[in-house]
């Protein structure tokens, strides 16, 4: 294969999602009415934030060559915390969940660096176990926030006309992106994901920053808690059940690799977007009442189309494989 | 373990009998009679044959699908779309049986094809799986969420997300009926961990598994057909799934594809970490899954039997996942 289709092969692979994110919304606009306007689109936004931030911290981790799994439950324990606390003000509920988050986080990182476990049963165990905390601390029901204290501005206010929740996202991303690409924390994380004996030789501290990733990523994870709270107005100790594999499955549409190394936060908020809305977009196919699918043909299309972006994905590093 | 199935001949193992030892290879073992021997000690009516049923009937489809996932981890992949082939061959069944996916000849017919096709369904299913994982060359863990995600939605689709109702003493045999007092699943279940340890432990197949999951290439270059082997493994996660969201709607009456194997890749995995097999592959044990999926439930029944919140058994699973998995590490280092 020559450099020119080799080049054009790793383009697609790089911006596949872009381009198909853009078609997506081109239908989209050509074809309902409304789905431009301004309701729409920021309803799209608010509701789409926590799994942006849920897969924000899901793309660090994966760029290290782990995974985890605990981020559901985490962010319904957050979710419970952040309402059993809303009645003391906005910043203890926000930062209780917040605060439940990096425990779980910390639990992860401990065992995973500390006792060695591979990060995919670590986060395994420690999803149960803060679903079970969650459920605790809710009494097995769902906890109704306060509505007195403006808590749940967090999730149903806007900020000069954009959701809060969707500023909270923006910023991380805009955070993520700039440590990712412009620091040695970041360039660590990649090397980790590259070649982990590699880095630790190089003297690079690959488990603490691995440490770090799951901090953080259990603290994205109770700050989406905390956003599920205030814009369904209750704690849900239930809720976040698949929320590790959505986010995994946003992760992975947006190109990055689950082994590791390779990575873009951009690209990830893409995948999150492109998932979401297929979910609006079938929405709407409803209300044009040429067909009536119900809510359940989401999973299937959000499942087939995982499979169309990972068959490309294979079938393009294999080609870059064969062509280097 | 005893059984423990490993690439190793057993003469290239250095016999060592300290403490330490003993605690991790047996430690699944003296985890499950120390069990036991509390809820001897401290809950009422445990040495019940009711409380035996009890147990029996509600890990026997964590086990048989925990088999399955045994083999799939011993080859170095994992299967998480288990619980969703459940829910698709549950929801199948009562369509075939209630003969609403197609005219019925006979009801014996009907109950027949209720058996036979849900299963194959879910063992095409997993075969496809296999299909991803070795023709496209897609990591174990994406391949299967493609069906993790979508087979559930394809169960609703089927069934609009309605319940399934129906009471069919013949069909429901495979969750309700007895042998000489002995639920059948669990007959059926004692079958399919004795065929599947034999197999592992004594074919060529078994041994090719735990190749693969040893070293890949070191397989392949040795004239294993590591494609083949490795689908045929997602074929059999995939029919046991099939056989155990059969064994769960029977046992319910009622099939309900959102609830039908929900959670339960992450029961299986976990029998199968406690139970000692090497998630990393190469390394496993059938009985030790028993043994684990056992371990699993008598401790949520020792506690909910003493009246501990539901929740709070979560929390002890996911305490005993991690102390099981690092007390196999550290017989390893």
């Amino acid at each position: 294969m020559n450099t020119t289709s080799l080049k054009l092969f790793q383009g697609i692979g790089r911006y596949g999602v872009l381009l198909a994110l853009v078609a997506l919304i081109l239908f989209g606009w050509l074809r309902y009415e409304n789905f431009l306007g301004a309701f729409n689109v920021l309803t799209v936004l608010r509701y789409n934030s926590m799994f942006a931030l849920v897969a924000l911290g899901m793309c660090f981790v994966i760029i290290t060559g782990g995974i985890d799994l605990s981020v559901g439950s985490t962010a319904a324990l957050g979710s419970v915390v952040a309402a059993l606390l809303s009645p003391y003000g906005v910043m203890p509920g926000l930062l209780g969940g917040l605060g439940a988050g990096l425990a779980i986080g910390a639990c992860n990182a401990f065992i995973i660096t500390r006792l060695n476990i591979l990060p995919f049963i670590a986060t395994l165990a420690t999803m149960l176990a803060a679903s079970g905390c969650a459920l605790l601390l809710a009494d097995n029901q769902s906890v109704s926030v306060s509505y007195e204290t403006g808590f749940v501005e967090l999730g149903q206010g806007d900020f000069l006309g954009f959701p809060i929740p969707a500023w909270i996202a923006l910023i991380a991303y805009l955070l993520g992106s700039l440590i990712l690409n412009f620091t040695s924390f970041g360039r660590t994380v990649l090397a980790i994901g590259g070649n982990e004996d590699a880095a630790r030789l190089m003297g690079l501290p690959a488990q603490r920053v691995k440490a770090l990733v799951y901090l953080a990523s259990g603290g994205l994870a109770g700050l989406a808690g905390v956003i599920l709270a205030a814009q369904f107005g209750a704690g849900q100790p239930i809720e976040g059940v698949g929320w590790e594999l959505f986010a995994i499955a946003a992760v992975v549409v947006g190109g990055t690799l689950l082994t590791g190394g390779v990575g873009s936060v951009g690209s990830t908020l893409a995948g999150v977007l492109l998932l979401g809305l297929i979910f609006n977009i079938l929405n709407f196919e409803n209300g044009l009442g040429w067909i009536s699918l119900s809510a359940y043909w989401q999973s299937v299309i959000r499942g087939a189309f995982l499979l169309l972006v990972v068959a490309i994905q294979a079938r393009l590093s294999m080609r870059t494989e064969e062509a280097a | 373990m005893a059984d423990t199935a490993t690439t190793l001949p057993p003469a290239h193992r250095a016999p060592r009998f300290d403490v330490r030892t003993i605690l991790t290879r047996y430690g699944a073992w003296i985890a499950l009679v120390l069990l036991i021997l509390v809820n001897l000690a401290i809950t009422p009516n445990f040495a019940t044959w009711q409380t035996l049923n009890v147990n029996l009937t509600q890990v026997c489809a964590i086990v048989i699908v925990g088999v399955g996932m045994t083999l799939v981890i011993a080859t170095g992949g994992i299967d998480l779309s288990v619980g969703a082939l459940m829910a698709i061959a549950g929801a199948l069944a009562p369509l075939i049986f209630l003969g609403k996916l197609f005219p019925l000849p006979h009801p014996a017919i009907g109950i027949a094809l209720a058996f036979i096709l849900p299963v194959l369904a879910a063992a095409a299913l997993g075969w496809f799986n296999g299909w991803l994982v070795t023709r496209l060359r897609i990591q174990p863990i994406i391949a299967t969420l493609v069906l993790f995600i979508a087979g559930r939605g394809i169960a609703q689709v089927f069934t609009n997300g309605n319940l399934q109702v129906f009471n069919l003493p013949s069909f429901q045999f495979i969750g309700l009926g007895r042998v000489f007092g002995i639920p059948f699943q669990a007959i059926l279940m004692i079958f399919i961990v004795a065929t599947a340890a034999w197999m592992l432990r004594r074919t060529v197949f078994g041994r090719q598994i735990l190749a693969i999951g040893g070293n890949e290439k070191a397989a392949r270059l040795s004239g294993i057909p590591v494609a083949s082997v490795k689908k045929r493994v997602y074929l059999i996660s995939g029919f046991l799934s099939g056989i155990a969201g059969l064994i769960v709607i029977a046992r319910n009456s009622a099939a309900d594809a959102n609830l039908v194997g929900l959670g339960m890749e992450l029961d299986a995995i976990a029998a199968v970490a406690v139970g000692g097999t090497l998630l990393t592959g190469g390394r496993a044990t059938i009985i030790g899954t028993l043994v684990g999926a056992l371990i699993i439930q008598l401790v949520r029944y020792t506690l909910l039997a003493n009246g501990v919140p539901d929740a709070a058994a979560l929390v002890a699973k996911a305490a005993i996942i991690v102390l099981a998995v690092w007390l196999q590490r550290q017989s390893y280092r």
